[in-house]
């Protein structure tokens, strides 16, 4: 018994002494934060450390300036941002998708960005408004086991027909996913999408959490065709030859051949436009879209830069004709997924 | 008029100096409160529809699987916790030393990465199916859904239950058993009919902490695709970023809390668990296993093996073929100390905020100290983000300038974690014969110098066990560190996520294994060199 007790005792010093040192040393960082004020950013970051981390450290060194970085969920952010309001403590918002950059610029949680930011990127990767310009783009392709599936579907309309019962995955509650069961609703109609996803469920389409453990599945032989994005793949056959699956892209036109993008805003909150606007700059380079090409495999889309090898050129994907932001019409795709049963 | 009469009666116990720790119990559980205040704010908002969509059938539903998998985790985690805190503390099992620190470990293994472990271990076409092909076994049941979210959250959610048990029996005085077996009872009959009843404080407070984890998990729910409420509340607010109907439907969860804590509630009864008389308690003599010896070491490996062994063989896998492609690990090791850090502080704190609430608890009982215990509970059973957005809006209005400092993430620890805290000091307070408080006072000490000397020293299993509880839980803790912790501030936890995000398992995996290693070291200084009160 006293023993534990001073065990106990021992603990709360070192409690202590831990927080005497923290706050010691927190004082210490405010004191320097306050000397480099002139040339600091803040951004919070939906996209994940170790996809833009290296791209991040590229921009301190080029420009001087020191960024602080918060990593968590887009949406997690974006109501983060929300509930923050004028006093937001960051710059700049990265966000995964358009839903979540257009759901802040309806809260008016945005500032307009200048126009030759904007009319870098194709037509329809940037807000009609400003409010955002997207950095990269994701194609939508189904992962396919060609051992399996030699003969894969040109639609994933083709998806419900009985040869492919029990074959297929989806991840319901991955938010591209529902950004092509949202474009679906734009492009086919509210009857045709509720079909197709009745259709799919009737046809015993595979649930997965998300679009990585799709790819593993089909690698490891449990399933022969996932609904995903097209890096997923690509990131794991650069690291591993043998890696097992391939991408399909479907029809031109259709929204199975939809383009998501990652895309960057400047938050309303903030009073460092200046470093805000050169880090989207940067983003937006020759270099920064390079870095999407190589790093994380995903489409440039400014600069003149190509996509990678393997891909299909992003000029002859020909993607759906809609606006990204009517993307963020989420509440009807959910109400929907929630009807037929995908989502609870 | 009986109830005023009542009241009436009652001043006399109000003596003044207690009102100090009154008011730092009832501060404590407002603590708690606050994301139910955020809430109201937010509901407030919600228009017509939102309210609509709340009662509808889909709700219904979600309440009942809720419900179910909660009941079903908390049955089979006090089935597996019971018999392994008796074999740990009062039997001569082998390696009994090895065995208390490595049933606890599972608890710091993140739901979602013990989720993955087992999609990827027990799933279709997973190892085990390859293993067990050549065997002829053609398929095993399906993962995902109620048995693969049940079978996680028992696995790892059951030392909640283990520790405040064991911290029940460390405390139990070994004369009650004694007693019975000398009036003929077998060492099974004294074990059913005395112990357990004698752990009812604990078994409720650690039942509760399970069921209220099990209701708020989503890593777990979310990974082997089980519709659960929290599942529904974390969709709603990603894919809609609408705050007043994920606070609609939060509202109804809490709804569904009360009923728990009422249920647990009325299992409680006004019995008395300490000595009365004179001596103390002393080291239980040791119960020889015998023939049992080899069913409970099989029945031991048979559980770590499954909730430990294989998320690290998973982990380890994931490590081995990143080190072989040459992966590298920035980062790791800032981020290792800064969740030993945050979690210690978590740990500190939470127990400083929970003794008063137990001993208000335990002490005073009547509506007011009942009603601060059910409301301490609030943060818990709410989804961690949830208490995150909750703190971003009082903490901008009311500290703007503590806001994403290493205060306000070990604030929202606290309200997360507070029940972890008292549940473990309750079961030690109880023990603690409050004849003997009333000795220091009559000696001259006050309410201060008698908590420190005399209380304290005597519930320090408790405090422990709160301590041990909370700083495990905060280092898994993934969704209030990731919008709280100062900027820059990694956590094993949040690289962890990051890298799994990203699908850099590698990565992944080195954080997932520096996090159990971390939660390890301080579990065996705290509770592997020692045997109950035999110290």
């Amino acid at each position: 018994m006293t023993s534990l007790y001073a065990r106990l005792r021992l603990i709360l010093c070192l409690v202590l002494v831990a927080g005497l040192a923290i706050a010691l040393s927190a004082c210490g960082d405010d004191a320097q934060q306050a000397q480099e004020d002139a040339g600091q950013l803040t951004i919070y970051s939906g996209r994940g450390e170790s996809l833009v981390g290296p791209l991040i450290e590229r921009f301190e060194e080029l420009t001087g300036i020191s960024v602080r970085i918060r990593y968590a969920g887009t949406a997690e952010l974006a109501v983060a941002i929300l509930e923050e309001g004028d006093r937001s403590p960051a710059d700049v918002y990265y966000a995964q998708d358009a839903g979540a950059l257009a759901a802040l610029a309806e809260n008016g949680a945005l500032t307009p960005l200048p126009d030759d930011l904007t009319g870098n990127v194709p037509d329809g990767f940037a807000d009609a408004s400003g409010y955002w310009v997207a950095t990269s783009g994701r194609a939508r392709v189904l992962i396919i086991s060609p051992d399996r599936v030699p003969d894969p579907p040109s639609s994933v309309f083709d998806l419900v027909e009985p040869e492919w019962r029990g074959r297929v995955g989806w991840a319901p509650t991955n938010g591209s996913f529902q950004a092509f069961v949202t474009a679906m609703r734009q492009i086919h109609g509210e009857e045709t999408t509720e079909q197709w996803l009745r259709g799919m469920i009737a046809n015993d389409v595979r649930v997965y959490p998300k679009n990585s453990p799709q790819v593993q599945a089909v690698h490891d032989g449990e399933l022969d065709i996932g609904l995903v994005n097209h890096y997923y793949l690509i990131r794991q056959t650069s690291v591993d030859d043998d890696w097992h699956g391939a991408n399909h892209f479907t029809d031109a036109g259709e929204a199975g051949a939809l383009i998501n993008i990652a895309g960057v805003a400047l938050l309303r909150a903030s009073d460092n436009d200046k470093n805000a606007l050169r880090f989207i700059e940067f983003l937006l380079s020759e270099e920064g879209q390079t870095y999407f090409r190589e790093e994380t495999f995903e489409y440039p889309v400014a600069a003149g830069v190509e996509a990678w090898p393997t891909l299909v050129p992003l000029d002859e994907l020909d993607p759906p004709s809609l606006a990204l932001t009517s993307l963020s019409d989420l509440e009807g795709t959910l109400e929907l997924l929630e009807r037929v049963g995908a989502l609870p | 008029m009986s109830v005023i009469g009542s009241i009436a009666a009652r001043p006399l116990r109000f003596r003044p100096h207690l009102s100090g720790i009154w008011m730092l119990a009832v501060a404590g559980a407002a603590m708690a409160c606050l994301p139910l205040g955020y809430l109201l704010v937010r509901a407030a908002e919600a228009d017509a529809d939102a309210w609509s969509r709340v009662l509808s059938d889909g709700t219904l539903r979600l309440l009942l699987n809720t419900a179910a998998l909660a009941a079903a985790v908390t049955a089979a985690s006090a089935a597996l916790a019971l018999p392994i805190a008796y074999l740990t503390e009062r039997t001569d099992l082998p390696f009994a030393r090895w065995w208390r620190s490595a049933t606890i470990m599972p608890l710091a293994i993140p739901s979602y990465v013990g989720a993955f472990a087992f999609i990827i271990a027990l799933g279709p076409n997973g190892s085990l199916q390859s293993l067990l092909a050549p065997l002829g076994v053609q398929s095993i049941p399906e993962i995902y859904g109620f048995f693969g979210a049940w079978l996680t959250l028992t696995l790892f959610t059951f030392p909640y239950l283990l520790l405040v048990i064991r911290a029940g029996l460390r405390d139990l005085d070994p004369a009650i058993e004694e007693s019975a077996r000398s009036l003929g009872q077998t060492a099974w009959g004294a074990f059913w009919r005395v112990t357990v009843p004698q752990l009812r404080v604990p078994l409720a407070a650690g039942s509760l902490l399970v069921a209220l984890y099990v209701i708020s998990d989503f890593g777990a729910v979310s990974m082997m695709q089980f519709d659960t409420f929290t599942r529904a509340i974390y969709i709603r607010f990603g894919s809609a970023f609408d705050r007043s109907s994920v606070a609609v439907l939060c509202l109804v969860l809490v709804a569904l809390v009360f009923v728990v804590l009422a249920i647990d509630w009325s299992q409680r009864r006004n019995a008395r668990y300490h000595r009365v008389g004179s001596g103390t308690a002393r080291a239980p003599r040791l119960i020889g296993l015998r023939r049992l010896r080899w069913p409970a070491l099989i029945g031991l490996a048979l559980v770590t093996s499954i909730a430990l062994v294989v998320p690290v063989a998973v982990l380890f896998h994931w490590l081995s073929v990143g080190l072989q492609s040459g992966e590298t690990f920035p980062g790791v090791w800032s981020a290792a100390l800064n969740s030993v850090y945050a979690s210690a502080l978590a740990g500190g704190v939470t127990v400083a905020v929970s003794v008063p609430i137990a001993i208000v608890v335990v002490r005073r009982p009547g509506m007011l100290s009942r009603l601060v215990d059910r409301a301490a509970y609030v943060g818990y059973a709410l989804p961690g983000v949830v208490v995150a957005f909750a703190l971003i809006f009082f903490s901008l209005r009311a500290v703007p300038g503590l806001y994403q400092t290493i205060a306000v993430l070990i604030f929202a620890y606290a309200v997360l974690f507070l029940p972890q805290a008292i549940s473990g000091l309750r079961s030690s307070l109880v023990r603690v014969q409050p004849g003997i408080e009333e000795a220091s006072r009559a000696l001259n000490r006050n309410s201060w110098q008698t908590f420190f000397s005399v209380t304290l020293p005597l519930i320090a299993p408790g405090v422990l066990a709160g301590f041990a509880l909370v700083f495990l839980t905060t280092m898994k803790e993934l969704p209030a560190t990731l919008l709280l912790a100062p900027i820059e501030f990694d956590t094993l936890a949040t690289n962890l996520w990051g890298h799994q995000e990203d699908v850099f398992f590698a990565r992944a995996a080195a954080s997932g294994l520096l996090l159990l290693v971390c939660a390890a070291l301080p579990m065996i200084i705290l509770f592997g060199n020692d045997r109950g009160l035999r110290t």
